[in-house]
């Protein structure tokens, strides 16, 4: 098995006397799309929060290419090489697609000093901007306010922003909510396209489209890893079953 | 409005500006050198309010201090300080009082920003008020001022009322000039977009608190340069000029101005004084009047004065389609 490039042990954390994540153990390599699922409250979000640098850990070590990062900062994590986009579209909504990736391309080399040169003269960040408009299927759509881009498209720049920081690990925060089935489809093809050259953690709701894509799957619970492995085990899983369908069993049968 | 018109009417406001002193009277020359210096003091706001998205309330404070530095640091036997030291002394303690102040009150957001900017100035407004540092609350006198000579050479004389005019003009100009020229680096693309979304920026990688603080030390900086030239302009400084009314004022011309707009904030100033000095002939209440203005350009005229010439051309635009 490949080394891994994000590594997760033990990770926990309390909020107050909850424990929304328990000694999670996840690894992420590249080449290979881990998706993460579970019920609502079962600490995904939490996860990821963790993961990027949002939230700090309890407890557990963060691991990238072996090298602990655990206490850094959510910039710092992006200067390492993780990327995240979010649940919720978190775009620069006034100023246009371009500007948005030129932003995020910009990040890797920022610059500062050079107050008196136009930022539009950096033809290395402008290309790399680009490039990540052309990756994520908006290549037609660089002079467009972000806010005035449909549902879908601004779901697929909020993932153009996080290529364009040249990030190796992806961590996707539901890139398919609220989607029509035509752009999540084209989504589903984004992602296969993605994770032949990075490492992707992918949190997501819809079923078919994890089970479209993932190579593997980590099923969490309560805050704890129920299951973890290929699909095809995973769908055979009598545990995940339980947690999943027979929730909904019960559910139903309290309702007769 | 299409840049080249908006190019032409700049370029016509500076050619008037400078060519008031030869036609209006020396009073009014030093009223309108006034409202130059209060436009860089707007500018330099701006660039907080405006295009970063950091409310000061305490912006007076780097003000006052560069203007009490002017008369502190001159020579106390009436021989003129140069001005080419004093001036930059004078900004590099604004710019370092920024700088110390805002690697505190960067720690905070929203409304805790707005009082704790309010209550380091207030902090800087007793020390000068209370203490004999500065004259206590009396204020001081800036006996002399100080003189432009390098070597045997003295290009302009500051007592010359149309020479320290252009002076003030010729610097208004080189801050304008400057601060659009960072809005449109990296740098200044980077405090826009923590305007628009920092938690954003912070993932992408951008040490924001940095960039902010930069900002604001910046901001502080070009607001110490206005405190000093108004200690010149005026010749006495008093604890006055770092009180919240001045933070308040100076934060008023930016938004009638119309905020994240650096000719805006020119305008700002001009209207405010404009207002200030009409009202003020009407009525000892001039303040009830100033707040029916702002009330009235909050409500009616968003995005302020900078907005306007695009609104006026917009109508008349529709009206051309309608006739």
């Amino acid at each position: 098995m490949a080394e891994p490039v994000l590594e997760a042990t033990g990770l926990t954390r309390h909020f107050g006397g909850l424990a929304a994540n328990l000694d999670v153990h996840l690894s992420l390599e590249t080449g290979v799309l881990h998706a993460l699922l579970g019920p609502n409250g079962a600490g995904k979000s939490t996860c990821i929060n963790m993961l990027s640098g949002d939230l700090p850990p309890t407890r557990g070590t963060i691991r990238y290419r072996g090298r602990d990062i655990t206490r850094l900062t959510a910039h710092q994590r992006s200067r390492v090489g993780i990327g995240r986009s979010y649940q919720r579209t978190n775009i620069f909504a006034q100023f246009t697609a371009l500007e948005n990736c030129r932003l995020a391309a910009q990040s890797r080399n920022q610059r500062p000093w050079r107050i008196f040169t136009d930022a539009l003269r950096f033809t290395d960040t402008l290309e790399r901007a680009r490039a990540a408009l052309v990756e994520a299927g908006l290549g037609a759509r660089e002079n467009v306010i972000a806010g005035t881009l449909s549902h879908g498209e601004q779901r697929q720049l909020e993932i153009a922003m996080v290529l364009a920081t040249d990030a190796q690990v992806l961590l996707l925060d539901e890139p398919l909510a609220g989607m029509g089935s035509d752009e999540s489809a084209q989504m589903v093809d984004l992602l296969k396209r993605l994770k032949q050259s990075r490492a992707i953690l992918l949190v997501e709701h819809d079923m078919d489209a994890v089970f479209a894509v993932a190579d593997r799957i980590t099923v969490m619970v309560n805050g704890v890893v129920l299951e973890s492995g290929p699909p095809e085990q995973i769908r055979a899983s009598r545990e995940v079953q339980e947690a999943y369908l027979g929730e909904n069993a019960e559910e139903e049968g309290a309702h007769v | 409005m299409s840049e080249n018109l908006t190019r032409a009417f700049k370029l016509a406001a500076l050619l008037a500006l400078a060519a008031f002193p030869f036609y209006g009277t020396d009073f009014y020359t030093e009223v309108v050198a006034k409202i130059l210096i209060l436009a860089i003091f707007a500018m330099s706001l701006d660039l907080l309010v405006g295009f970063t998205g950091l409310v000061s309330f305490g912006h007076a404070a780097y003000f006052g201090l560069a203007a009490y530095m002017a008369v502190l640091l001159s020579p106390p036997d009436f021989t003129p300080a140069s001005l080419w030291t004093l001036m930059p002394l004078a900004m590099l303690a604004a710019g370092l009082a920024a700088f110390v102040i805002g690697l505190f009150v960067l720690r905070t957001k929203g409304i805790y920003f707005i009082m704790v900017t309010l209550a380091f100035a207030q902090m800087a407004y007793f020390i000068f008020h209370d203490t004999k540092l500065g004259g206590g609350s009396d204020g001081i006198y800036l006996d002399v001022r100080p003189t432009a000579a390098i070597g045997g050479y003295t290009p302009f004389d500051l007592y010359d009322t149309v020479h320290l005019y252009f002076f003030v003009l010729v610097l208004m100009v080189l801050v304008y000039l400057f601060l659009s020229r960072l809005l449109r680096s990296p740098f200044g693309r980077v405090l826009v977009g923590i305007r628009s979304n920092e938690h954003r920026m912070q993932s992408l990688g951008y040490a924001t608190f940095w960039y902010k603080l930069a900002a604001f030390t910046i901001a502080g900086t070009l607001a110490g340069l206005a405190g000093f030239l108004y200690a010149v302009l005026f010749g006495f400084v008093t604890p006055e000029y770092l009180s919240w009314h001045k933070s308040g004022q100076v934060l008023l011309m930016v938004i009638l101005g119309g905020m994240g707009n650096l000719a805006g904030a020119i305008a700002g100033a001009f209207v405010f004084v404009g207002l200030q000095e009409t009202f003020t002939d009407l009525t000892k209440h001039w303040q009830l009047l100033m707040g029916g203005v702002i009330v009235l350009v909050v409500l009616f005229m968003p995005g302020g004065l900078a907005a306007l010439p695009g609104r006026i051309l917009n109508r008349l635009r529709k009206e051309g389609r309608n006739g």
